[in-house]
C-alpha cells in the first residue's frame, strides 16, 4: 500500500461523496420543507443522465449537453409535482413512498422504452479526458476534479442562497412552520414548487455529470438514491449540513473500504478468507456505519433544528 | 359467532382456491396452479408485513430481506446435505427472526421516515452481501439442489401437493395472526400505533411489543421465504431486491390495510395482474407504476374497501 494509491482513493471518495451530496441535498432540502418521502429522486439523477447524453449527442458538446439538461430535468421535476406530488403533501409517508415507488416503476420502464434496456455509453471530449499530474509520481483525471470542483461549488452556493438570500430565509422558515410563513402571505405553494423544482435540478446535474464515466441504463438511480437515504440518515434528515458530512462520510467509506479492506484483513486471516470476506464486507461497510450511527445518535450527526 | 363480511370473503377465497387445481386441470392450463402458489406464498409474506404495518404501523421497506432469509437458509441446508423438511422451515423461520431481531432493535426504536430509510437500506445491505456471497451462487444464483423432505409424507415435487400445502399454511397465518392482533399483545401495539403518548402513561413499553411484533412478523416472512425457494427452485438475490419490498408492500396497500384479509386479496390481483400484464406488453411497469399511483391517491382502503365497510372486523 503506497502513499499514491491512498491519495488516489481520497480523491475517488471525495468525488463520489461530491454526487452523493447533490443527490441528498435535493432529498433532504425536499423532506425538510415539504415534508414529503420521495423515493423518485433516482429517477431525477437517471433523467439527467440521459438527456445530458443525448443532448451531448445532438449539439456535440459536453457542456452544452449538461446545461440543457438541468432545465429539461427541472421541468419533468415541477410538472410530476403539479401531477402526482401536490396531493401527497399532506399524506403520511407510507403514501408518499408508495406513490413515488410507482413513479420510479413508471420512469424505468419509459426509460427502456425510449432509449432500450442496453447501457449507453459515452466519451469524453479530448480536453476532459486528460489526467492532471501532481508531482512526479502521482496523475489522476482530470474529469473526476472537474466533478469535485462542480459539487464543492454547489454546496457554497446552496449554502449562500440558505443562508444569506430571501429565498433561502423563506426556506427556512418554510421548514420550521410553514403554516405561519403561509399566514404571513408567502405563496407557499409556489415555493414548494420552487424547491422541488431545485432538488430535482441537483439530482439531474448530479446524473448527468456522471454520464460519461458511469454505464448510463434504466434503474440506474436506484442504487445511489438508497444511498443518498443513508447520507441523509447519517447527516441527520432535513439539514443541508448534515447532507454534506454525510455524504463526505459515506463517499470516503464506501471508496476505502472497497480498495483496502482486503488487503488489510488478509493481514489478519487468511488471504482465501480475505478474498471472499472483503468484498462483502466491503459493500456493507455504509449500512454497518448508518447503524452504529443511529444506535449512538437516532436523529443522526446534525439534526435539523425547529422541528 | 357472527359470520361478518370479511370472514365471507376469506371462506369464499379459501373455497376458490382450494377449488382452482382441479379447475384448472380440467381446463387443460395447469400454469395456474403454478401461478396461484406464487400468490398464496406472497399472499403469506404480505399478511405478515399487514401485522407489523397495519396494525403496528411500522412502514417496514424491507420486508423482502426475511424472505431471502428463508430462502438463504434452505438453500444452505440443503448444499451441506440437509433436506429434512420441518428442520430446513425451522431454521429458514429462526434464521429471519434473528435477523429481523437484529434490524428490529435498531429500526425499532425510530419511526417515520427514519423507519422507512432503515429497513430500506438494511435489505439493500442484505441484498450486496448475497451478491458478493460466491459459495452460494453469487450475482447470478444457484440452483435448489433438491426441494424439503418430508419423508414421504408430501412430496414437493407434486405441484398439486405442494399447493395444497401452502394453501393450508396460508390459512393458519391468517387465522392466527387474526388471533394475535385480537389478543392482548395486539391490543397493545395497536393502542401503541394510534397513540403512543398513552400506551406509555397506562404503563406498557410500546419497543418492547413493537420489537416483539417485528420479529413475528419476520419469522413468518421467512416461512413464506422457504416456501419460495422451493416454489422456483433457483436462489438469487434478487430475492431480497428493494423492489420486491415495493411489491409486498404494495400487495398489503392494494388489498386494504390492516385487514389481515385484504393482504391476501392484494397478492391475488397484483400477481394476477402482472401476469396478464406481461402476456400482454413486455412493458408492463409503464401500466402498474401510475395503477400505484391511483391507488394511493384515490383508493385509500383497497379492495377491501370495496367489500367490506371498515370496523366490520369480525
Amino acid at each position: 500500500m503506497n502513499l499514491q494509491l491512498v491519495l488516489e482513493q481520497i480523491l475517488n471518495g471525495a468525488q463520489l461523496g461530491a454526487t452523493l451530496f447533490l443527490m441528498a441535498a435535493g432529498l433532504t432540502l425536499i423532506f425538510g420543507i415539504m415534508n414529503l418521502v420521495n423515493l423518485a429522486h433516482g429517477s431525477f439523477y437517471m433523467m439527467g443522465a440521459y438527456l445530458a447524453v443525448t443532448f451531448y449527442g445532438w449539439t456535440g458538446s459536453l457542456v452544452l449537453g449538461v446545461l440543457l439538461a438541468l432545465p429539461a430535468t427541472m421541468l419533468i421535476g415541477v410538472v410530476i409535482e403539479f401531477v402526482a406530488l401536490r396531493t401527497l403533501y399532506q399524506r403520511d409517508h407510507l403514501d408518499q413512498v408508495l406513490a413515488t415507488f410507482g413513479l420510479i416503476l413508471f420512469f424505468n420502464e419509459l426509460i427502456a422504452i425510449v432509449w432500450g434496456r442496453v447501457g449507453l455509453f459515452t466519451d469524453l471530449p479530448d480536453w476532459l479526458s486528460g489526467t492532471v499530474d501532481f508531482g512526479e509520481a502521482f496523475s489522476y483525471p482530470l474529469y473526476r476534479l472537474v466533478i469535485l470542483a462542480v459539487g464543492i461549488a454547489v454546496a457554497i452556493g446552496l449554502w449562500v442562497m440558505v443562508a444569506r438570500t430571501r429565498l433561502g430565509m423563506l426556506v427556512r422558515a418554510g421548514a420550521s412552520n410553514r403554516t405561519m410563513v403561509a399566514a404571513l402571505g408567502v405563496n407557499i405553494r409556489l415555493l414548494y414548487t420552487l424547491v422541488f423544482g431545485l432538488g430535482t435540478a441537483l439530482a439531474g446535474l448530479a446524473g448527468a455529470m456522471v454520464a460519461p464515466v458511469y454505464a448510463v441504463q434504466p434503474g440506474m438511480g436506484d442504487p445511489v438514491l438508497i444511498q443518498a437515504f443513508v447520507v441523509i440518515a447519517i447527516g441527520g434528515i432535513g439539514s443541508i449540513r448534515g447532507a454534506l458530512a454525510g455524504a463526505l462520510i459515506v463517499g470516503m467509506v464506501d471508496t476505502l473500504g472497497r480498495a483496502f479492506l482486503k488487503p488489510l484483513l488478509a493481514t489478519l486471516i487468511s488471504p482465501p478468507a480475505a478474498q471472499s470476506a472483503g468484498p462483502a464486507l466491503a459493500s456493507m461497510l455504509i449500512y454497518l456505519l448508518m447503524a452504529a450511527v443511529l444506535a449512538l445518535r437516532p436523529e443522526g450527526l446534525f439534526p435539523a433544528r425547529g422541528r | 359467532m357472527r359470520l361478518g363480511r370479511r370472514r365471507v370473503v376469506l371462506l369464499a377465497l379459501v373455497l376458490l382456491l382450494a377449488a382452482a387445481p382441479p379447475a384448472a386441470i380440467l381446463l387443460g392450463q395447469p400454469f395456474y396452479i403454478d401461478l396461484l402458489r406464487r400468490v398464496m406464498i406472497f399472499a403469506i409474506a404480505a399478511v405478515s408485513l399487514d401485522l407489523i404495518l397495519g396494525y403496528g404501523g411500522m412502514v417496514s421497506f424491507g420486508h423482502a430481506a426475511y424472505l431471502g432469509a428463508g430462502a438463504y437458509a434452505v438453500t444452505i441446508l440443503a448444499l451441506y446435505g440437509v433436506h429434512d423438511g420441518l428442520l430446513q422451515w425451522a431454521a429458514a423461520i429462526g434464521a429471519s427472526m434473528l435477523l429481523a431481531l437484529a434490524i428490529g432493535s435498531i429500526s425499532v426504536r425510530t419511526s417515520g421516515i427514519y423507519f422507512i430509510m432503515i429497513t430500506l437500506a438494511f435489505t439493500q445491505m442484505l441484498y450486496y452481501l448475497g451478491i458478493s456471497l460466491d459459495v452460494y451462487g453469487g450475482d447470478n444464483g444457484m440452483r435448489l439442489p433438491m426441494r424439503s423432505q418430508f419423508g414421504g409424507l408430501i412430496d414437493l415435487r407434486n405441484g398439486t401437493q405442494f399447493y395444497y400445502l401452502v394453501l393450508a399454511l396460508l390459512v393458519l397465518v391468517v387465522l392466527g395472526v387474526r388471533r394475535l392482533v385480537d389478543s392482548r399483545f395486539g391490543m397493545v401495539i395497536r393502542a401503541a400505533k394510534s397513540n403512543e403518548a398513552r400506551t406509555r402513561a397506562i404503563g406498557f413499553s410500546p419497543y418492547r411489543y413493537r420489537l416483539a411484533a417485528f420479529v413475528i412478523a419476520g419469522g413468518i416472512c421467512g416461512l413464506a421465504g422457504a416456501l419460495l425457494i422451493n416454489h422456483t427452485a433457483y436462489l438469487t438475490p434478487d430475492l431480497m431486491h428493494w423492489t420486491r419490498s415495493g411489491d409486498i408492500l404494495f400487495m398489503v396497500i392494494l388489498g386494504g390495510i390492516g385487514s389481515t384479509v385484504g393482504p391476501v386479496l392484494g397478492a391475488l390481483a397484483l400477481l394476477v395482474l402482472e401476469n396478464a400484464l406481461s402476456n400482454w406488453t413486455e412493458h408492463w411497469q409503464i401500466v402498474l407504476g401510475p395503477l400505484l399511483v391511483l391507488v394511493v391517491l384515490f383508493a385509500r382502503r383497497g379492495l377491501a374497501g370495496l367489500l367490506w365497510r371498515e370496523g366490520d372486523d369480525d
